[in-house]
Parts: C-alpha cells; structure tokens; sequence
C-alpha cells in the first residue's frame, strides 16, 4: 500500500522554482531519506508534504486520501524538527500532550499515550521539567516523542540530528532506527548527512535543483549511482573522478595518459558500444593495493604524493596519468611520500559517465 | 618515540622562566579610568542637580524659599507641599489639587495601554507569522503612519471625535491614544514575533493549534519582554502626554500633566515654588516608578525586538 504519494508537485516562491513537477511515491513502513546539499529543496518538499507549505502545483496523497487541501492537523503526519521546536513555557509533559488536547482526547487517553511514548523513548523521568532543563539529546528525543504520542502512520523528520555533536548524533541514529524497526510507520526524513542517509534508508531520494536524481536503496546509490553527481554526492572520501577517453570495439578500454584500462567487465546500462570522452569513477575504497593489486583486471604502479591518516585507516593520494587518484589502505601500511606502490581495481566495480551529459554509461 | 618523551615531561617540575606571568596587572588610577569616570560623574551630576532642587525646594517652607539659597538642604523639613499639591492646588475653581488629574491620568493611561497592547500584539503577530497577501504592504503604510507630525491630524480628529459623540470625553481620548500607538507597537512586535524560531509556529501548527490557539498558548507566554517593553512605552507616553489632553477633553477631565501646568502657570497670588516642585515631582512618580521597577526587562525586550528587521 502506497503510504505517501507526492505527484507532480511543484513549489514557486515568485519567480524561483523551488520544486519542479516532482513525483515520489513510499510505500507503508518505508524509511525514505530525502538526501541532498542545502538549497536543493528537500526540506521545502518535506514542509509540503506535511502542509505547511502550500503548493503551487500537483497533489499530495496520504494513505490514498488526498490532502492536498487539507491542514497540517488533518494529515496524519507526526513531524520533528532541527531545532527541536519545543515550547519553552511547558513542561516536556505539557509539549507532548499540546497535541492531542488540541484534538480535545479525553484526559486518560492522552495519560496513556504520554505515557507509552514516555516509555518508549525513555524520558519518564524527566516529564516534569522544562526543556530548558534538558540536554540536546534529551530535547530531540521530547520532539520525537511528540510526534510519537499523536499516533499518526507518517513520520516526518526535518534534519532532526543536525543540532547534535558527533557522539549523540550517532546514539540518536541508532535508536531512530530502533524506533522505526519497533513502530513499523512511514517516515520521511531529511538530511544532508550521507551517513546517516546511508545507515537509515530503506531507500534514499537524492535531490539536486528542485528534481529527484535517484531513488534506491543506499546499495545501489552507492555502487550504480546513475549520474555523476550522485557519484560524487555519496561516499565518503569521494568517489575518483578520472576524466579521459572511452574506445569502443573488440575489447574496449577507457583511455587515460598512457594508461589504457579494460572495461569488458564493466555492466553499461544500455548495452555498450559507447566511445569518446568519459569519465571513469572508481572509489578510494575499490582499489587494491600491494599483493592483492597483482590480481586486478588493471594494475600499476604510483607513487604517493600526500598521505592523510584517518585513524581506521589511511588515505593515499597519487596520481594516474596527471590526474589525482585516492586509495584507502589499511593504517599499519606506513607509506611516505615518494614511495612507488603497486594499485589495481575492477573496473566492474566502477561507474562510467559521459563527459557531457554526465549520466551512466 | 614520541610517547616516551610525553612520559619525561609529566615528571619534570613545570619550567617558569623569569618575565611577565600569569594575569597581566591594571592600574586603577590609570589616565583613561580617571577621565571615564570623571566624565561619567559630570554628565549625572548635569541631570541630577536639577532633580536636588526640585526635591529639597519642595520640602522647605516659602519664607526658607525667599532666601534664594536654592541648592541649600532645607533646615526645617516640611511635607506641607506635597499635601497641598496633591490635594489643596488650586486650578480655575476647584480647589482639590492633582489628585482629580491623577485619577483622570489612570483611567485614561490604563484602557489605553490595555487596548493598544492587545491590538498590537495581535497585529505584530499576524504581520509575522501568517503572512497574508498584501501584508508587506499594509505593514508599510501602517510604519508610514509614525512619521506623520500630530499637527497634522488634531483637527481632523477633533472633528471626527465630534461627529461620534465622543468629543470631550475620556473614552474619545482613549481611542485617539491606542490609535497612535499603533504605528511603533505593531513594529515593536512584528520584530519580536519575527526573531521566534519559525519551526515553534510549525510544530504548533502540527500540533494543530489555530490562529489564536498558537497566540495565547505558544507565542504570548515567550513574549514578556516585548509585552514589558510596549508597557513602558505606552504607560509613559500616554502619562506624560499634554497635547491631546487639552485638545480632545475637557476641563473636569483632564489629565494630570494638564493640571499641573494649570496649577504651576496660574497667574493670581503668591508663586509657590514648593507646591510647584512637589506637584510636579507627583506628576514624574507614575513613569520614575514603571522606569525602577522594570528596567531591566526594559533593556532585554528593547534588545531582542530592535536587532531583526
């Protein structure tokens, strides 16, 4: 059952085009993550969604009723925000039940459901105090649980851990996707973060200008990204961008300096017989090196020009043709500068995009 | 290699080398102390000495008074002026002093703070939160309003005032004073109002509170120092207001501050400089006091409203 269905929505401040003609559609209990760069209008299509932004063009179906009309209230959404948005004046008892005595529930419905929600989440303890009173963790946690006490099927999630530092952003992440495994709701959530993209989605939407580039699950983002731009967007050091020359023919080969790399391994997407300029992707992480290089469909040797230690491990920059190339290597490998060490990588594992259109080949 | 030397430093005693250490010090009688403080001690005493006269010329007696040593304290201490400019003063006919202006002050002040507040407040709101079409528009013209000199509009309003019936009276005053603080309160709140975080009105929105639902229960109780601000504000421009007071009443209503300039300017008798000062040190108490008693929230509100446009 479709849960979410965004169609042909569009979104106009004035002359700017903030969403154009989008379509989205998720399915029930589907963790969707609306990923992109600030400005890419995820978080307009999410305040769309829940209706507090109208929109100039399309409609907006909620579990097959359209609400495209309809108030923020009326929508059977549950929303959580960046900043937390909690009302300062209440108690966290007072934040979570604003909600449904606004819907006017009887005074032992909503005990039951603070309660449940309390439990949840554990924040039993703290239902007395101010949010002023709370840490950041603590805050988001009362702002998901406001979501949680309205007992909706859709949750929306604007950025909620970007306020958090490093440490609890990780905790929260983990029992976010505790809490979706638990609840088994729809959730939509944005972010620009790719790990957290990465580690929470059912499917990832990534979005660039207004428009959906790609929607799939983090795997295929991840190792089939169908434009260049999402290459780039997702992983982390980023993908090798090595711009050079596709040849066609009996064994193809993209063609870069003097170096020619095999590519009859590689999956295109139609077919093949593609030539002329390209640019070949392949990810820090994909390239071997040492002994395991030897065995590679393409190897050579490189030599190493910067080294940047990440603890896990290290991240060796060098050089193919006269154009940059990183690899991961294991942090027990001391590598200097000047060092000559063998690399190798399946080109199976690569992308291939056109140089002009920057879509997959 | 590195982790053995981390080990050696730990025991070494810590190395101070001769030299400036630790806090650097400050002299107390620098040049530059002694002229701020000196200036600062000139400019109070400018603004306070005229206060010392009007307090000590207000205790004394008129014959002290007669001999012209007006920064002297008084040598006999009498509260006789204070009782008869709050109670005794003459102006025109009656003979019951300030006290019937003060009264007359109160009821005008406080409808009028109450009414421009409220009608501001729901105005700032509206301005900043639900936008609607034409909105930049009105808020302009309704900014425009505050630049138009008073001169301009008294006659017209007294004519309108007349043609309602309200001429002369305290409820036609009361209108006139919540309609020109309009302009400057609703600014003073729509830039309050702007500088809540915007995701709090879409939580409640969420949360499915409507248009007065999110006034009462979210914005109004995160706004006391704006409310504390626009309170001040109005409670001591409506005070010490004169011109509207004696063009829109009448005599047996007029305001304090319009009395008092009938008791002070009175042509027949005796200049009774004490009754003078202590009638208008009555007249300064209501805003001195709102001043003490709130400044602090004065200064907050003032700062959180001014910085976001």
């Amino acid at each position: 059952m479709t849960s979410v269905s965004v169609r042909g929505v569009s979104l106009n401040f004035g002359s700017v085009e903030v969403l154009k003609s989008l379509d989205l559609d998720v399915e029930q209990g589907e963790f969707i993550v609306l990923l992109g760069p600030s400005g890419c209008g995820k978080s307009t299509l999410l305040n769309c969604i829940a209706g507090l932004l109208d929109v100039s063009a399309g409609q907006i179906f909620i579990n097959d009723r359209n609400v495209t009309w309809e108030e923020p209230k009326d929508r059977g959404i549950g929303m959580v925000f960046q900043s937390y948005a909690l009302y300062p004046q209440m108690t966290v008892e007072g934040n979570l039940s604003f909600g449904l005595k606004n819907a006017g529930l009887p005074r032992a419905e909503i005990d039951k459901r603070v309660a449940r929600a309390a439990e949840i989440l554990q924040i039993g303890p703290l239902l007395k105090r101010k949010p002023s009173a709370l840490s950041g963790g603590q805050r988001q946690r009362v702002a998901i649980g406001r979501a949680l006490v309205r007992d909706v099927d859709v949750f929306l999630f604007d950025e909620p851990l970007s306020n958090l530092d490093a440490k609890l952003r990780s905790e929260l992440r983990v029992e976010i996707k505790r809490l979706h495994q638990r609840l088994n709701n729809t959730m939509i959530y944005v972010t620009h973060d790719q790990i957290e993209a990465m580690t929470l989605a059912d499917r990832i939407a990534v979005m660039r200008g207004g428009l959906i580039q790609q929607l799939d699950t983090p795997h295929t983002i991840y190792s089939k990204p169908v434009n260049r731009y999402v290459a780039g967007f997702i992983g982390s050091p980023g993908m090798n961008f090595i711009e050079g020359a596709l040849e066609a023919g009996g064994s193809p080969a993209f063609k870069v300096g003097d170096a020619a790399i095999p590519v009859d391994r590689y999956q295109t997407v139609n077919g093949g017989g593609h030539s002329g300029a390209a640019t070949f992707g392949i990810r820090p992480e994909h390239v071997a090196h040492d002994e395991p290089a030897r065995n590679m469909p393409f190897s050579r040797e490189v030599e190493v020009e910067i080294v940047e230690p990440m603890g896990s491990d290290t991240l060796v920059w060098s050089k193919i043709g006269d154009q940059s190339l990183s690899f991961r290597v294991d942090s027990e490998r001391y590598l200097n500068v000047g060092d000559k060490v063998l690399i190798g990588f399946d080109p199976a594992r690569a992308s291939m995009f056109d140089a002009k259109s920057e879509d997959r080949i | 290699m590195s982790s053995v030397s981390h080990v050696a430093a730990a025991h070494m005693e810590p190395m101070i080398a001769a030299g400036p250490s630790g806090p650097r010090p400050r002299r107390s009688f620098s040049r530059r102390n002694i002229f701020i403080y000196g200036t600062l001690a000139l400019v109070s005493i400018y603004y306070l000495l005229p206060l010392y006269v009007m307090i000590v010329t207000s205790l004394k007696g008129m014959p002290e008074i007669r001999l012209g040593n007006i920064f002297a304290p008084p040598v006999e201490i009498t509260f006789e002026p204070w009782v008869k400019a709050w109670a005794q003063a003459c102006t025109g006919l009656n003979c019951e002093g300030l006290s019937r202006g003060f009264w007359n002050s109160v009821r005008i002040t406080v409808p009028s703070v109450i009414i421009s507040i409220a009608i501001a407040s729901l105005n700032g709101y509206a301005l900043a939160n639900w936008k609607f079409k034409g909105a930049d528009i009105f808020f302009t013209i309704l900014i425009f309003g505050a630049f138009i000199p008073y001169q301009v509009m008294l006659y017209p309003i007294v004519i309108i005032l007349r043609e309602i019936g309200l001429y002369g009276s305290l409820s036609g005053l009361v209108i006139v004073h919540s309609i020109f603080g309009m302009p400057i309160l609703t600014l003073l709140f729509r830039n309050y109002f702007t500088s809540l975080p915007e995701e709090l009105f879409k939580a409640a929105r969420v949360d499915g509170a409507g248009f007065w639902g999110i006034y009462f229960r979210i914005m109004l109780p995160m706004s006391l120092p704006i409310f504390v601000v626009a309170m001040i504000l109005q409670v001591t421009g409506i005070w010490n207001d004169f011109l509207f007071g004696v063009v829109y009443t009448k005599p047996d209503v007029y305001p304090m501050t319009v009395q008092l300039n009938n008791i002070v300017n009175s042509v027949q008798g005796v200049k009774e400089y004490n009754v003078n000062m202590a009638a208008t040190l009555l007249t300064g108490l209501v805003p001195l006091i709102v001043y003490f008693v709130s400044g602090k929230l004065f200064v907050r509100g003032i700062a959180a409203g001014a910085v976001k446009g």
